[in-house]
């Protein structure tokens, strides 16, 4: 069964088992790999990508039902939060093994879209679905706070 | 005693054997085609002429130095830390310093600190690279000068180099690495080159952006699970959920009917799955249906298991420190103290679970991109199941999404895992091997369940006279590459910490009994520290207190011959005010622990909160002799203290009365989360000791600094770990 939907602003046909979980269908057909596969059980975030954009996790979500909708993975991630946010990741060397940290910057560009100026706790409630076994939360929360204080600069 | 330490005598004994060990760094262009590894230092792409001075470094025409990293990177920082060495010695700009993994080749990238075997463990990547990558560097340096005093037709001693460009002032002229790379390659490496002294350091100390941030912000950082190879398989395994239990027989007509399923395999570790993506592998296995021979297996619970060592560890073991007469202190004092602590199998889980691709080569021999943290017995293992030799097996060693030891596999079993199923399918089609969360968190390899019984003295002046502790456990290092640790019945790995203890007593004896069962156990982040570090730290603050003693001028008193502990302890409470009273529901904690060569002291803050205690503050004091990279250091301090955390407060693998295991995700198997992670800060101690390693060290002293703290707050130290099950109990 085929599925249509856009994937970074480019329009996506695959043809896979309507069951398969979003991230399956992104990483092995369509080969965006920067999506990543933690848990499959939506308990750590590393699969989030932005549905229509909203944080989504991509693990549980089936690909027939987001037919017709837009999804942004870290690939097609743009924008001033975005780049706010990247530009902070650098500034506080944030990653450790990185492989989190797709979903970590997936979840604090969307907190930032709605939040610029996020608090601490703003910060731990928005990405407390993320997990980072390096635990390097130290640098996400000083590095969201501030791309937001650059956003606002 | 640290098992991978350059000094001492375990390591002596671990070398036996290993007569090659000396690592050249400079290798003649002619020994490099000898070594089986011109495949990677020879000409570069398109015919170019690369610069290669030895096996560390290259040099393209572009003006690009890319460092070889004989560590894997997973986040500890070996990529910016081995490549910031080289980029000082060579005068570099950082700029144009790029880092990628060696080739797994264990005669020019062995571990000097594991005999003859190339990998990383025990916080050693930066402690045996220290002076080899900067001689690599300086030898570059030294040929790059060579070539330009050549050419300009100049004394070399007139030519400097700054931020990569070399300049003969008088003459004035300059240029680049790469304008000199091709004249470069024909001079004569160095003997001995000259290393730069401290006060010439450029990038040494100070800090430099770490290479890997870019592409781990974008999701272009590339991991095992990102490779995809033509007509490639994806491959999952069903494993028992008993530790030694075998296939008996499996139904697979269901899974068989999953479209896209290829085939199904039995391996020796269970069945395999393969299929043409990841979903239908993982659909497929879900309705296969697997029988166990369970005759072998681990048929008793974790509390029974635990209960077992609690006997043993009543009597003493193999002696594995001992000082004065440890019965007649006991005798003498007029006060002891008890105490018995049950320590958790404990999962690993790195944020990606293990993974391997292997493909075949047109000359027979096999490719493999995997996280490898032991190249040379991953390699070993692949060769021997595919019917090679090891030179057959081209490892790329991938960046991988942590590892925090479960990489490091002394048996080499998932490598061995992976080469299996490609075989298994034919040993022609690219194969994925990739485990699910599940399998990480019941697949074994745990850090192993430990029991620790302390007896301590007190005199009449509430000085120590007596220190007694039995150590009960596994030891996953028997029938290894690294049996040599294990000498007259201890394990270095299960003693070290409590073999010595930085505490001067007059009466010590530290024992341990090795009790074997089927459960795969392996070293977690600081591996033995995780457990004595808890136990020493947490008992030392307890006989104080009885003592009547400070728990900071106590232990300081007690450290004459630790000085280095001493002074990151020192360092910690200046930190933290230490002497000030605590905000209202609120506790300090205090530890040091020396591990791997590396000192740290942490002072935490904590109130106890919905009956789980809240980390707020943690005080941190290093010494890791010369800081090559302060921020990664501090960085690793953070993400240490983060880790231990999770454990502590939260982690326990558990097998049920049956022998089965009792968690499998990140539901049951909590992580800690940001919102439970506490502020924390960081001080270097300025040393100009050779540098030590910082990836395991931050982790050993969060624990008994949180404990000590709770001890304040509820009169008890939590001894049945994880601490949520002592609080809620």
């Amino acid at each position: 069964m085929s599925t249509t939907f856009n994937v970074n602003d480019e329009e996506k046909t695959v043809d896979v088992d309507p069951d398969t979980p979003l991230l399956w269908v992104l990483r092995d057909d369509l080969r965006l790999t920067g999506t990543k596969f933690g848990c499959g059980i939506a308990q750590c975030g590393a699969c989030t990508v932005h549905v229509n954009g909203q944080p989504r996790r991509s693990c549980v979500t089936p690909v027939s039902s987001i037919e017709g909708q837009n999804v942004t993975t870290i690939e097609g991630l743009s924008g001033p939060e975005a780049d706010a946010v990247r530009e902070a990741w650098a500034e506080f060397d944030t990653p450790q093994c990185g492989y989190c940290q797709s979903g970590q910057v997936m979840t604090a560009t969307a907190l930032l879209a709605r939040n610029s100026k996020p608090s601490d706790e703003d910060i731990d409630n928005a990405l407390n679905g993320n997990i980072c076994r390096c635990a390097t939360y130290v640098r996400i929360r000083k590095a969201v706070k501030a791309a937001g204080e650059a956003m606002e600069g | 005693m640290a098992p991978f330490d350059i000094q001492t005598p375990s390591r002596r004994a671990f070398l036996t054997g290993g007569a090659g060990l000396v690592i050249g760094v400079t290798l003649p262009l002619k020994g490099r085609a000898q070594s089986g590894a011109e495949s990677v230092l020879g000409a570069a792409a398109g015919g170019e002429t690369t610069f290669a001075p030895n096996a560390f470094i290259r040099i393209s025409p572009d003006n690009l130095v890319t460092v070889l990293i004989k560590h894997i990177e997973f986040g500890q920082g070996p990529w910016t830390g081995l490549s910031t060495l080289v980029a000082d010695e060579m005068d570099a700009d950082w700029s144009q310093i790029r880092a990628e993994h060696a080739p797994a080749d264990a005669s020019l990238y062995a571990n000097a600190a594991f005999g003859p075997i190339q990998g990383t463990g025990g916080s050693t990547a930066m402690a045996v690279s220290y002076e080899l990558m900067r001689k690599a560097g300086a030898a570059a340096r030294a040929m790059l000068v060579a070539a330009a005093a050549e050419t300009w037709d100049v004394p070399a001693s007139e030519i400097t180099i700054s931020k990569g460009v070399l300049s003969h002032a008088a003459s004035s002229r300059s240029g680049n690495f790469g304008e000199f790379a091709e004249a470069a390659a024909t001079q004569t490496p160095p003997a001995e080159p000259t290393l730069k002294t401290p006060d010439q350091f450029v990038y040494i100390g100070k800090d430099v952006p770490k290479l890997d941030t870019g592409l781990k912000s974008t999701g272009e950082a590339v991991f095992t699970l990102d490779i995809y190879r033509d007509d490639m398989m994806t491959v999952v395994v069903e494993h028992p959920k008993k530790f030694g239990a075998t296939v008996a027989s499996f139904d697979d007509a269901e899974a068989r009917r999953v479209p896209r399923v290829k085939d199904i395999k039995q391996i020796s570790s269970g069945v395999a799955v393969f299929a043409e993506n990841t979903y239908a592998a993982l659909k497929a296995r879900k309705a296969l249906r697997v029988e166990w021979n369970e005759s072998g297996a681990e048929q008793h619970s974790s509390d029974a298991i635990a209960q077992e060592r609690q006997e043993t560890a009543k009597s003493r073991g193999a002696i594995a420190g001992e000082n004065g007469s440890i019965d007649e202190g006991l005798n003498a004092a007029t006060t002891t103290h008890e105490a018995e602590y049950v320590f958790p199998y404990l999962v690993h889980a790195p944020m990606e679970p293990l993974d391997a691709v292997i493909e075949r080569h047109e000359d027979g021999g096999v490719e493999v991109w995997m996280g490898s943290q032991i190249q040379t017995g991953d390699q070993q293992a692949i060769a021997q199941v595919c019917g090679l030799e090891p030179a057959q097996v081209r490892i790329n060693t991938m960046l991988a999404g942590g590892s925090f030891g479960r990489r490091a596999q002394p048996t080499s079993q998932f490598a061995q895992e992976a080469a299996e199923v490609f075989m298994a399918a034919g040993g022609q089609t690219p194969v994925k091997l990739m485990w699910t969360r599940e399998d990480d968190i019941q697949g074994g390899f745990y850090r192993p369940l430990t029991v620790h019984r302390l007896r301590g003295g007190l005199d009449d002046a509430g000085d120590i006279v007596a220190w007694e502790q039995t150590i009960a456990g596994q030891s996953f290092l028997a029938g290894s590459a690294f049996e040599g640790l294990i000498q007259n019945g201890v394990d270095a790995t299960m003693v070290e910490g409590a073999s010595v203890i930085p505490y001067a007593v007059p009466n010590f004896n530290t024992s341990v009994h090795i009790v074997n069962n089927p459960v795969t156990t392996l070293w977690w982040r600081s591996v033995g520290h995780t457990h004595t570090g808890y136990a020493v730290e947490t008992f030392i603050d307890e006989l104080l207190e009885k003592g009547g003693k400070d728990a900071v001028e106590g232990r300081l008193a007690l450290m004459e011959d630790h000085q280095r502990l001493a002074g990151t302890l020192q360092k910690a409470a200046d930190m933290a005010s230490w002497g000030r009273a605590a905000p209202d529901g609120h506790a300090f904690g205090v530890a040091a622990v020396e591990s791997f060569r590396s000192y740290v002291a942490q002072i935490a803050e904590v109130s106890i909160e919905n009956g789980t205690p809240k980390v707020h503050n943690v005080w941190c004091a290093v010494d890791c002799g010369v800081a090559v990279n302060p921020e990664v250091i501090r960085a690793q301090m953070e993400g240490g203290i983060g880790y231990g955390l999770s454990a502590i407060l939260f982690n326990e693998l558990t097998l049920g009365d049956d022998g089965a295991v009792m968690q499998s995700n990140f539901h049951d198997y909590r992580s800690l989360r940001i919102g439970e992670m506490p502020s924390v800060s960081v001080e270097i101690i300025q040393s100009t000791e050779a540098p030590t390693g910082v990836g395991e060290p931050g982790v050993p002293p969060i624990g008994p600094a949180v404990a000590n703290a709770v001890r304040r707050l509820t009169g008890e130290t939590p001894r049945q770990l994880p601490m949520i099950k002592a609080l809620q109990a």
